[in-house]
C-alpha cells in the first residue's frame, strides 16, 4: 500500500495502466503518480498534450493516450521519477520499459541487466537496448530494457552487476 | 557602524529570493550568511524539485542554489557577507550584532530586517542516541553531498518524510546499503513519489515503528546494532515487537523546527504552532512580524518546501522594498503574482497542515 510502504497494489495501479488497445498500438507512457502534489514539470515537456493538469497544479497528471506517441521526453523531467514509457509491441515475446535510472555504473547497449519490481525485488533478466542520457535528460537517464511481455507491468527498475 | 537599507539574514532559497527581489525593486541589500557559500540547504539537494516553473521545478535543488547564487553574486545591488553570523539583535536601537570569521565583531543598522535563518533539526530520545555513528540527516547530506565522505556501509533511517526518503535514496546512490526506514507514524509523512523511488530500490519502509536503543561496538564504542519496536495507535511502544538491524549508522530524520532566536530578540510576537515546526512569528500578509520593519521568509517563519521558501523570500522582498518608496510601479502586480503561486502550492491536499498553521500566524 502506497501510505504505508510506498509500494501501490494492483488496485491502485489499475488506474494507471494504459488501456489494453492502446497498449497494442505501440509505445505509450505510464504515469505513476498517485498523490495530489504540487508540481507540473510533466504536463510541461509533454509536446503533443497528452499529459494535462487543468487548472489546478495539485491535480493528478491526466493522460490522452491516443494523443500520446510515447515519445519519453516527460521520464527523464518528473522529480518523482514516476513516470516510465511501456512498448508491448517490441517483438513477439518481449516487451520494453523505459524507465529513469539515476546509479552508476550506467549499462551499455546490449548489457543483460537484473530486472526488479516496485518493490525492489528481482523478477528476471533484461537487455538495455537504449539509453538517453543527454543535456536533456541532465543526469536522470532514460533506459530502455527489453523484457519478457509478461513482466512489461512488473518491471519497474534494473540492477547493474548484480547484487552487492 | 555598517549601513544598509535591506539586510537580508540567511542565504538559503528564502533569503536568495528575497535579496534579488528587494534588489531588483531598487533597494540596496546586504546578505548576510554564516557559510562560506551561498544557497543554504539547497547545495546539498540533488533531486529534482517539484512545483511550477515559478520555483524552478524539475531543476535539481544544487542547480537552482548556483543559479541564484550567480544572480544575487551579479546584481550590483547586493552586497554579500559570507562566514558572517548574525548573533544579537537590540531591539532599543535596532543594531545587528554579527560576528565575522569568528573573529570581527561588526554592528550594522539596517531600515528594514529580512529574517530567513531556516530551520534546525530535531532529534529522538532513545538509550545510547548519543553513539558515533547516530546522525541527522543533514549531517549525512553534508558529509556526503559537500565533501565525498560516506558515513558508514549500513545505515537505519528514521523518518518517512521527504527528508528521510530522499537522504536514503542519495545513500543508495553513493553506494551505501539503506536497511530499513522507519517511522513511528501509522503513514508515510512524505511524498508517495518518493516512497516509490526507495522501495523499487529494495528498501522496506516499515510504519508504526520506533527506536528502542541504540548498542556500540565494545571495543570501537561505535554504533553497531540498532533495536526498534513497533509502537501502537496511542504512540506507545508494544514489547515482543522489536526488530534487531545491524547497522554503523543511524540517521534521525524526525523533523525541523525554526531557527527563531533572532525574532525571540526582537520581540516579534511569536506562537506555537505544531503544524509550522514551533515557534513562529505572527506576520502580516507581507511577511512583516509584528515589529515593524522585520520581515520573515521560509522555514524559520513554518517549516514548509523549498518551493514556498522560494516565493515567501521573494514577497517579503518586494514588500520591504516597497516599504521603502521603491517601486518601479510592478509591486502589485508581482506580489499578486507570488500570492496566486504561494497558494497553488498549498492549495492541495498535501497542504492542508500548513494552511492549518498559516491559519493561525497570519494577522
Amino acid at each position: 500500500m502506497l501510505a504505508k510502504n510506498g509500494i501501490p497494489e494492483l488496485e491502485e495501479l489499475s488506474v494507471r495502466i494504459p488501456p489494453k488497445e492502446r497498449l497494442a498500438k505501440g509505445p505509450v507512457v505510464m504515469v505513476e503518480c498517485f498523490q495530489k502534489i504540487p508540481c507540473n514539470p510533466c504536463a510541461k515537456a509533454c509536446k503533443t498534450g497528452a499529459i494535462t493538469l487543468g487548472d489546478d497544479i495539485n491535480n493528478l497528471p491526466m493522460v490522452d493516450y491516443e494523443k500520446c506517441t510515447g515519445c519519453g521526453l516527460c521520464v527523464s523531467k518528473c522529480p518523482g521519477l514516476a513516470i516510465f514509457v511501456i512498448d508491448e509491441t517490441y517483438s513477439e515475446k518481449e516487451a520494453t520499459v523505459s524507465l529513469p535510472f539515476e546509479f552508476l555504473p550506467l549499462p551499455e547497449e546490449g548489457d543483460e541487466v537484473d530486472v526488479l519490481d516496485r518493490a525492489g525485488k528481482v523478477v528476471g533478466k533484461g537487455r538495455v537496448v537504449k539509453i538517453r542520457n543527454g543535456k536533456y535528460e541532465d543526469k536522470t537517464p532514460v533506459i530502455t530494457v527489453a523484457v519478457p511481455k509478461e513482466l512489461s507491468m512488473i518491471v519497474r527498475n534494473i540492477r547493474v552487476g548484480g547484487d552487492k | 557602524m555598517i549601513k544598509t537599507e535591506v539586510a537580508v539574514i540567511g542565504g538559503g532559497p528564502a533569503g536568495l529570493m528575497a535579496s534579488l527581489a528587494a534588489a531588483n525593486m531598487g533597494a540596496n541589500v546586504t546578505l548576510i550568511d554564516r557559510n562560506s557559500r551561498l544557497g543554504g540547504q539547497l547545495v546539498k539537494q540533488t533531486h529534482m524539485f517539484f512545483g511550477s516553473e515559478k520555483q524552478y521545478a524539475s531543476i535539481r535543488g544544487i542547480d537552482i542554489g548556483k543559479f541564484l547564487a550567480s544572480e544575487v553574486e551579479k546584481n550590483p545591488k547586493i552586497k554579500i557577507m559570507l562566514d558572517s553570523t548574525v548573533v544579537a539583535y537590540y531591539p532599543d536601537d535596532g543594531v545587528l550584532g554579527i560576528e565575522v570569521e569568528e573573529k570581527k565583531w561588526v554592528k550594522m543598522k539596517a531600515d528594514r530586517i529580512i529574517i530567513a535563518t531556516g530551520a534546525s533539526e530535531r532529534f529522538l530520545p532513545f538509550e545510547n542516541n548519543d553513539l558515533p555513528g547516530i546522525y541527522g540527516a543533514g549531517a549525512v547530506q553534508t558529509l556526503m553531498n559537500e565533501h565525498g565522505v560516506l558515513p558508514g556501509k549500513n545505515v537505519l533511517m528514521v523518518g518517512a518524510g521527504n527528508i528521510g526518503l530522499i537522504v536514503s535514496y542519495q545513500l543508495m546512490q553513493a553506494g551505501v546499503n539503506v536497511k530499513a526506514i522507519i517511522d513511528a507514524a501509522p503513514n508515510i509523512g512524505g511524498y508517495w513519489v518518493h516512497a516509490s523511488k526507495v522501495a523499487r530500490l529494495g528498501i522496506p519502509i516499515l510504519t508504526s515503528y520506533t527506536v528502542k536503543a541504540a548498542y556500540p561496538n565494545e571495543m570501537t564504542g561505535a554504533l553497531e546494532r540498532a533495536v526498534i519496536w513497533k509502537v501502537d495507535d496511542k504512540w506507545q511502544p508494544i514489547p515482543g515487537t522489536e526488530k534487531v538491524f545491524n547497522v554503523d549508522v543511524m540517521c534521525i530524520a524526525v523533523g525541523l523546527s525554526p531557527l527563531a532566536e533572532l525574532l525571540w530578540q526582537a520581540g516579534c510576537q511569536m506562537v506555537y504552532v505544531p503544524e509550522l515546526g514551533g515557534h513562529v512569528p505572527l506576520r502580516n500578509e507581507n511577511m512583516e512580524t509584528t515589529v515593524p520593519g522585520i520581515y520573515v521568509a521560509g522555514d524559520v517563519a513554518g517549516v514548509e518546501e523549498a518551493s514556498s521558501a522560494m516565493m515567501e523570500g521573494q514577497l517579503a522582498g518586494l514588500s520591504a522594498a516597497k516599504s521603502l518608496g521603491y517601486d518601479d510601479g510592478s509591486y502589485e502586480e508581482k506580489k499578486n503574482e507570488v500570492l496566486r503561486e504561494l497558494e497553488a502550492l498549498r492549495s492541495g491536499p498535501v497542504g492542508e497542515k500548513i494552511r492549518k498553521g498559516l491559519s493561525k500566524v497570519i494577522i
